[in-house]
């Protein structure tokens, strides 16, 4: 069981490695953490001519500010994410996302951009992403392009990213000190992809929910922003928020199917469960804020 | 199929050699470097066995290329007793707790240990317990393990318990 062969080029800038993938006109594969990739390739699923590997691209790493966003280089190891100051203080929930990812080995090398750019519909990050109303950043040799998280994903796996196009940072704008994340997933065992899960953050305000994002992970082709849970939440005092209709009405908007792991109707009767009482766990540590 | 010259540091040794792209890093210590020690049973990330301690770090050898290697300071299981046959407090712990049986995926277990272990790292417990969820054991059922961990793990005051 080993790979086909291919070339292989590791560049050391993003202009670089622009050129490179452009001029293998689509026969390039990017490898990030390669915890994914590699598996494809020993299995030679995947059969690339050529892997550009971004590992030494010091411009694709870490955790900046800018004007109301953190931004992440997608390079960002998830063992990195998870001891991140920077992250623990403005997006805690991202955090608590990447714990939830595969298992410490895998995390070691295993990147935030490479778990994004992959969309698998039952992972953690892609769903964190959309849930937050992040913004994918990617570049070619043609120019730059921000794409909306929420119109990122298409499918299993399959999303908006053109052959030639590469990860260059994940913003996501600022929540206020104080917040509320979200966040529940039921997996089989630890570091399994989740059968069911929800992630995401709220804001309360003088006893009233004011903003909320959420998305849900492992209920269909892709992550699913759960749209008419947060128009439900937002404007709602929390005195007269009736959690299970508002779990009862949300679950409307996902679409899990049946696989050997769970049927749709397990994955809906449980999504709504997880959704009412991590909500309910949520909101009474939110009620000072 | 390009070819690439790489160079690293395996157990405190300086290896070279020159592979094809395609060669993993669980593969080019073993075949190219001679150290066995390194496990191979799954090949796509499942199973542990391979781990090794790649700048410090635990990773998975067989979800790496030899060439992203380049540079690195490899550990196997093979670096770790001392000279004189010392184990390491890892391996002495597993052999004293009978956390192993068919011996196949010990080195994963032993380097997930280590690598967590090792200088003033002061892990829980659970930390350590989370850790081993990479490794899968099929013969002794993990609860020499699991005891080895907790006699590896610090408790609230910072000892060895």
């Amino acid at each position: 069981m080993k790979p086909a062969p291919f070339d292989y080029v590791a560049p050391t800038t993003i202009e670089e490695a622009c050129a490179v993938i452009a001029e293998a006109g689509g026969g390039a594969t990017v490898m990030a953490g390669g915890q994914t990739l590699m598996p494809l390739l020993n299995l030679r699923m995947s059969q690339p001519f050529i892997i550009v590997d971004i590992n030494k691209i010091a411009e694709l790493k870490g955790v900046s500010r800018g004007a109301g966003v953190t931004r992440i280089g997608p390079m960002l190891r998830q063992c990195d994410a998870i001891t991140s100051e920077a992250l623990a203080r403005d997006l805690p929930v991202l955090v608590q996302a990447v714990r939830h990812i595969g298992h410490h080995q895998t995390r070691n090398r295993g990147t935030v951009g490479g778990s994004i750019a992959l969309g698998e519909p039952a992972a953690e990050l892609p769903a964190t992403a959309v849930a937050l109303n992040a913004t994918i950043e990617v570049r070619s040799t043609a120019g730059t392009r921000k794409i909306p998280a929420s119109e990122f994903y298409l499918g299993p796996y399959m999303n908006t990213l053109q052959p030639d196009e590469l990860i260059t940072g994940i913003t996501f704008p600022d929540w206020p000190k104080g917040h509320i994340p979200l966040f529940r997933e039921l997996a089989q065992r630890p570091g399994d992809f989740a059968l069911v899960g929800i992630v995401g953050a709220l804001v309360v305000e003088a006893g009233k929910i004011t903003r909320a994002g959420i998305a849900w992970f492992g209920m269909g082709p892709t992550p699913i922003k759960a749209k008419t849970a947060e128009q439900m939440l937002v404007g709602q005092s929390l005195d007269t928020l009736d959690i299970q209709a508002v779990a009862e009405s949300a679950i409307a908007d996902t679409a899990p199917f049946d696989d050997q792991h769970a049927s749709a109707e397990y994955r809906r009767t449980v999504g709504k469960r997880i959704f009412a009482s991590a909500l309910r766990e949520a909101l009474k540590t939110g009620e000072v804020a | 199929m390009s070819k690439h010259h790489i160079e690293m540091t395996i157990n405190g040794r300086r290896h070279s050699g020159d592979v094809e792209a395609r060669v993993s890093l669980s593969d080019f210590l073993r075949d190219d470097a001679g150290y066995t020690g390194v496990h191979v049973g799954c090949e796509h990330g499942v199973c542990g066995a391979c781990t090794v301690i790649v700048d410090g770090k635990a990773v998975r050898s067989c979800l790496m290329l030899a060439v992203q290697a380049e540079g690195a300071q490899v550990t196997t299981v093979e670096g770790l007793a001392a000279s004189d046959g010392t184990l390491h407090p890892v391996q002495q712990v597993l052999l004293e707790e009978h956390g192993l049986q068919c011996g196949f995926c010990t080195p994963g277990f032993v380097m997930t240990l280590a690598a967590l272990t090792d200088g003033d790292a002061k892990p829980s417990e659970q930390q350590l317990v989370s850790a081993l969820s990479g490794n899968v054991c099929r013969c002794t059922g993990y609860q020499g393990i699991r005891r080895a961990a907790k006699r590896l793990a610090c408790n609230e005051a910072g000892e060895n318990s």
